[in-house]
């Protein structure tokens, strides 16, 4: 009988160490170095954060703790949450949250991309705006410059980014066109927004852009913002569309004409397919950018969830405890934008799938 | 084969910028007529038969396609196409669709045909290339020879009744150029009318009505393959068949 090399307790662990954290001398070097950095920060960290904080109360039993002092976002979540949007009323602004959740689940499996899927974002949408502006039987009336916080971030942020895409096909498209006049406006369009920083493109929405308006005709804040960032956003997302379009191998273009298939049948059906799977990460990678950016909207007077987080420090009695508002906030980014990339690199693996031998 | 003329190409001229492909080409294909061109590397094969379904534009003379002249006007370039099929040498299936939904797309937007029939048509034409058992893979998973199969029953499901085959072997290992051929020539036993550009010398002697031979953008001798192949008028068309013969 030949004896199988014992598996000990440690053989896994060990094969699996050997091949993630010490397969070069420089990624020795590395691990060892974040081992070490653990060492040093971790302990006080866990120490501060959840051994000798403190979760409810008031600020004089946090500053006697010395830790964390949660208490703080006990005291103030539903401001960090959903800003000065009528406390009673702050179911609306979490429905609002909820919808957006689902309708993004149900955009994320490949099965699922097909016409309902317009239609449930313009339903959404339209949902969301009755949710929180009211004015409907049962829902009294809330001006936009009370609504706030998270629900405010993901308003401005998924619909900057549903509406900006259809806007970033069609330049990219257009930038290739055979048709001068397309090509030239699309260019010009591309690169007049991409030379503008964001901040200066809401800073015009809010201030220069009313006073070219005649007398007596205002566009909302919210809406001016809001167009804005999607105008701004489909720019670079057309960029990475093009990316996409040019990695295309002449022989599908001529392929789908010898067939008969139109422009835009060839468009929607070959070309643009394939050329979007290729620029997933771009792409995703535009929409954290947004995501985050629109915290920018502070310089025009709306308050995102960063800004709300900064109401709720702005109470004397707990301005001490501006980490764990800021903690929190970057929680809830972090919650979002790696969602995001985690979905990304799932969605690149599973359409992939064809293009891999098996 | 019958007299009418189905493909008809009269003084036509083609520039690529400034470099004249194309010199005052003149060629009939008649309906049900197999005709094979053959000519050295950049004579405009490529290009003429190209022209005839519009990929590349023509600058001067006329080409009519089943009695429709190509113009300008995307009216005739879809009519044509409608009625003329093409196989490339690099197969162009594609590659983010399953082998069954390659042959379903055309018919089902451009012709409107309804989905469950158009996959019936399809799973006809896979078993007469002999390759429905690889319906639901995806063209990646397939070998040279059967990708291009699979390309050639893509153009039929169209029911074109023109097959254009640009190459159709060169990109094959040799092994699975005659699983290739051999759909070919079933296709033209049943009475296809096609425009083959290939030195298959063996598939042109079997199967071709006519054979052209090119060279400069120009139709240098135009015969049946006994003759072209065995009593060559024409100087540059024995230098070529003496080179390919010899290869
Ligand atoms: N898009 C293009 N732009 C400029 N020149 C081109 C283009 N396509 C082809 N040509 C040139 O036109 C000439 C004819 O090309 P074509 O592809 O028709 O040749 P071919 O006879 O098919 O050659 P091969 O046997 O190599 O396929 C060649 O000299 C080629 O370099
Ligand atoms: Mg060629």
């Amino acid at each position: 009988m030949t004896t199988e090399p014992t598996v000990g307790l440690l053989t896994v662990p060990w094969r699996w160490s050997r091949r993630h954290l010490f397969q070069s001398p420089g990624s020795s070097v590395l691990t060892l170095l974040a081992a070490w950095l653990l060492w040093k920060v971790l302990p006080s960290a866990v120490n501060w954060a959840l051994v000798k904080a403190v979760w409810s109360g008031d600020p004089a039993a946090c500053r006697a703790s010395g830790g964390a002092c949660w208490a703080f976002v006990t005291e103030k979540y539903r401001l960090i949450l959903f800003g000065i949007y009528p406390y009673d009323e702050q179911w609306r602004p979490l429905t609002a949250i909820v919808v957006f959740v689902v309708m993004m689940l149900a955009s994320a499996h490949p099965s699922c991309w097909r016409r309902w899927l317009i239609w449930m974002w313009a339903g959404g949408l339209v949902l969301v705006g009755i949710l929180m502006w009211g004015g409907v039987p049962g829902l009294p009336y809330v001006s936009n410059d009370r609504w706030g916080g998270l629900p405010l971030t993901l308003i401005l942020s998924a619909t900057g980014i549903v509406l900006s895409f259809p806007l970033a096909l069609l330049l990219a498209l257009g930038r290739r066109s055979r048709l001068p006049a397309v090509r030239a406006a699309s260019v010009a369009y591309i690169e007049l927004w991409r030379g503008v920083p964001l901040v200066s493109v809401l800073f015009m929405a809010s201030i220069m852009f009313p006073l070219f308006l005649p007398e007596g005709i205002t566009v909302d804040k919210l809406l001016r913002a809001q167009a804005g960032i999607i105008l701004f956003t489909a720019a670079y997302l057309a960029e990475n569309v093009r990316g996409g379009l040019q990695a295309i191998a002449r022989g599908q273009f001529e392929a789908a004409d010898a067939l008969g298939l139109s422009y835009w049948q060839k468009t929607r059906l070959i070309i643009l397919p394939q050329a979007l799977r290729l620029v997933i990460p771009p792409l995703v990678g535009q929409f954290i950018t947004t995501f985050k950016d629109t915290s920018l909207v502070v310089i025009i007077g709306l308050y995102d969830l960063l800004s709300s987080t900064k109401m709720a420090l702005s109470d004397p009695q707990w301005r001490a405890f501006y980490i764990e508002g800021y903690v929190v906030a970057a929680l809830i980014y972090t919650v979002f934008t790696a969602a995001m990339s985690y979905y990304s690199q799932y969605l690149e693996r599973r359409l992939d799938r064809d293009r891999r031998r098996s | 084969m019958n007299d009418e003329i189905v493909i008809s190409l009269k003084d036509v001229n083609k520039w690529y910028g400034s470099f004249h492909v194309l010199h005052d080409l003149s060629l009939d294909v008649r309906k049900g007529e197999r005709v094979v061109v053959c000519g050295p590397s950049g004579s405009g094969k490529s290009t003429v038969i190209r022209c005839v379904n519009r990929l590349e534009e023509h600058q001067a003379g006329t080409i009519t396609v089943n009695g429709i002249e190509l113009t300008s006007d995307l009216k005739t370039v879809e009519a044509v196409r409608h009625d003329v099929g093409m196989v490339f040498q690099q197969f162009n299936l594609f590659p983010h669709l399953t082998v069954l939904e390659n042959l379903t797309l055309a018919p089902i937007w451009v012709k409107k045909v309804p989905k469950a029939e158009a996959a019936g048509l399809a799973m006809t034409y896979l078993e007469r290339v002999k390759i429905a058992d690889h319906a639901r893979k995806y063209p990646a998973q397939l070998s040279g020879g059967q990708q291009q199969r699979v390309a050639i029953a893509r153009s039929l499901c169209m029911r074109p009744s023109i097959m254009l085959f640009d190459e159709p072997t060169s990109a094959l290992d040799p092994e699975m150029i005659k699983e290739v051929l051999d759909v070919m020539v079933e296709l033209a036993n049943d009475g296809m009318t096609m425009v083959c550009v290939t030195h298959e010398m063996g598939f042109a002697r079997t199967v071709a009505d006519t054979v052209v031979f090119m060279a400069d953008g120009q139709i240098v001798e135009k015969n049946s393959p006994a003759e072209l192949f065995g009593n060559p008028q024409e100087e540059r068309t024995r230098q070529f068949l003496s080179q390919i013969i010899r290869h």
